[in-house]
């Protein structure tokens, strides 16, 4: 378990700055997700904690000790990859013991210790085969065990399930959780997947155009997103947008009002703003702090649980999940009303949130 | 319609393996002409008396192994009748030695061409591939004056070099394009691991490029065992390769031209290259194809 501080890492390659002062930093135990569309950098600052790619500036501390410029295995992280990078050649034990061989453990030590790490795992029925004899799932553990077999101070996950189809990502995100609450390791896990990142993180650091769009905690990002990127790429469906003006406390959006939320600073009369409404924040019955708002209903996708709603309201579409057993009748016109408690609000024209954090 | 298809007498199918039957015959027959022309005695080659309906593709009417035994062991070069025995060792020596160090420099010059890229990696690699394109003629002289300098003129070692020389191009090309298809995810991982660049190239990759060094052993093994202009250009009197000895057998001989030595010499000559590539070949095909090595 370690602390890892980033600061100021920057990264060029050639004129092109892929990372412009990336700062985060975590507490030892912090399972932090760096997530993003692809390009964002996120594999780079990955690659460059592990110590795989070097830096154009900046440093990166791990419990105090300074590791850019070290190489990889003097930096006591470990790494599992996309692709697993499973040793072909070698059985899973093989596999697994390879660290530690690599630092020169005896025989009986690297057994004992693959044998622990295999239970932990369940995989000790496949130690004796060969990568190419594994599911997806199996190599899945196998590059984890390899990971966890020399206790690293700091593990890094690259998107470990973007390769095994849905079902089996779900359990191994599971997985993943539970590993973490037992063993309390310190990890960064990169992944374009937002739920991934919001169901395993204990911080998460949302990244576009090679710079840290915010950074905090879950409930944090999802709440109190920092700008109109981290609303909409964060949650599913994403967050809706309703482009409006002040006006005195109201926001006028083309016809419709909604009451500018209690939280919001810094708004002047006439503002162009954009009001940010989850969709699970619409009901079809009134609750302590909604506000009603009409508007015709366009299409309806059953998801099981939910009804994903379709609605245009005063010449915006905008998405509300409704609960299956919600009573809306058919096309036409539907009365909603809107949880304005968490309702967020952005400058329309830099896209920052206007809310008082 | 396809199951009765497969049962129904197909007459094109028997066309396509008539004619390559036709086609592996006529391919054969140098052969089959060699093989009978080394276990005939002379007056049988020569249509000499009792012998008078025999022709080149006659089989022998008495195996006679005693050309070969000629051949092996007593046939005269030049001035020395101790037929191909020592020359065939010379050339085992030369492949083994050639073979090896010009493949393991392959191997190596691969790993680090595909995976530790540098600055003018890739002109180094253009550069080593124009040497893929360099005849053989125009490098005599300027390598037998770097011979000279190394004072190697004449000696196995100069020959090794040469052949090591001319086959650093072929092997390093051969290699790199196969490490290209191994994800570089797997050089990671080693380096998190702790592996340096050693022991990822031994440890990790060697044992996934069976495919590729069997291509490489046969492409250099045929190499320098058939090459003739290296050998009788740089070779010294005691360090001729078999295909300089062969050629200076036929070339030799006085009074009748003895066909059944000079054909059970060839054979001799030819023996190891074929024996490679019934081992080797079909994992020769399969290495020249193998793409990204999965897991």
């Amino acid at each position: 378990m370690a602390s890892l501080s980033i600061d100021k890492v920057t990264k060029r390659f050639g004129t092109t700055e892929v990372l412009s002062e990336v700062s985060i930093g975590i507490e030892p135990g912090d399972f932090l997700v760096l997530v993003g569309p692809s390009g964002c950098g996120k594999s780079t600052l990955l690659n460059m904690i592990a110590g795989l790619t070097d830096l154009s500036g900046g440093e990166i501390r791990l419990e105090e000790r300074r590791i850019d410029g070290l190489e990889p295995k003097e930096r006591n992280i470990a790494m599992v990859f996309q692709s697993y990078a499973l040793y072909p050649a070698m059985t899973v034990e093989k596999n697994i013991a390879f660290p530690l061989r690599m630092a020169g453990v005896d025989k009986a030590g690297q057994a004992a210790k693959v044998g622990e790490v295999a239970d932990l795992l369940q995989i000790g029925h496949l130690l004796k085969r060969k990568p190419a004899a594994l599911s997806g799932g199996q190599r899945q553990r196998v590059a984890m065990g390899r990971a966890l077999v020399r206790d690293p101070k700091l593990f890094l996950f690259d998107e470990p399930l973007s390769n095994l189809d849905a079902k089996l990502r779900v359990d191994m995100r599971t997985e993943i959780k539970r590993l973490h609450q037992r063993l309390g390791t310190t990890i960064v896990y990169v992944t374009h997947d937002q739920v991934e990142a919001m169901t395993m993180a204990t911080k998460i650091a949302v990244m576009e155009g090679g710079a840290v769009q915010q950074f905090g905690t879950p409930a944090e990002i999802y709440d109190h997103p920092a700008n109109r990127f981290v609303a909409t790429f964060m949650g599913s469906p994403a967050m809706n947008l309703l482009k409006g003006t002040v006006s005195g406390d109201m926001i006028d959006l083309g016809g419709l009002h909604l009451p500018v939320p209690a939280a919001a600073k810094g708004l002047s009369e006439g503002h162009k703003v954009e009001l940010g409404l989850r969709p699970e924040w619409f009901g079809t019955e009134p609750g302590p702090d909604t506000v009603p708002m009409k508007g015709e209903l366009d299409l309806v996708e059953p998801t099981g649980p939910d009804l994903y709603t379709v609605i245009e309201a005063a010449g915006q579409t905008l998405t509300a999940r409704l609960p299956a057993r919600a009573d809306i009748g058919g096309p036409g016109e539907i009365e909603l009303h809107v949880d304005m408690l968490k309702a967020v609000i952005f400058d329309a024209e830099t896209g920052k949130s206007m809310m008082a954090q | 319609m396809t199951v009765d298809a497969r049962r129904r007498f197909d007459f094109s199918r028997v066309v396509v393996y008539l004619v390559l039957l036709l086609a592996a015959c006529f391919f054969l027959l140098p052969l089959v002409a060699m093989v009978f022309t080394s276990l005939k005695t002379m007056p049988e080659i020569t249509g000499g008396a009792g012998f008078e309906d025999a022709t080149i593709l006659s089989p022998p009417s008495l195996l006679s192994l005693e050309a070969w035994g000629l051949a092996w062991s007593s046939a005269c070069i030049a001035v020395a009748c101790e037929g191909l025995r020592s020359y065939f060792w010379n050339s085992i020596l030369l492949v083994i030695f050639a073979v090896s160090i010009s493949v393991a420099l392959g191997a190596v010059n691969g790993y680090v061409l595909s995976k530790w890229r540098f600055r003018g990696d890739n002109i180094i690699f253009g550069m080593l591939l124009f040497g893929c394109f360099i005849p053989f003629q125009i490098v005599l002289i300027p390598m037998a004056r770097v011979l000279g300098i190394l004072d190697l003129a004449g000696t196995l070692g100069g020959l090794v070099l040469v052949h090591v020389c001319y086959g650093i191009p072929f092997t390093t090309l051969f290699f790199r394009n196969f490490y290209v298809t191994i994800p570089d995810e797997l050089i990671s991982a080693g380096r998190m691991d702790g592996a340096g660049f050693w022991q990822i190239f031994t440890i990790i990759l060697v044992p996934i490029s069976w495919p590729i060094f069997v291509v490489a052993i046969i492409w250099q093994f045929t190499n320098v065992w058939n090459d003739f202009l290296f050998g009788a250009s740089f070779a010294g009197p005691d360090t001729r390769p078999l295909m300089v000895a062969l050629n200076n057998l036929v070339n030799t001989s006085t009074g009748t031209k003895a066909y059944n030595v000079d054909m059970a010499g060839a054979m001799i000559a030819a023996l190891p290259t074929m024996l490679v590539y019934i081992v080797g070949g079909r994992y020769f095909l399969r290495g020249l194809t193998s793409g990204a090595v999965k897991g």
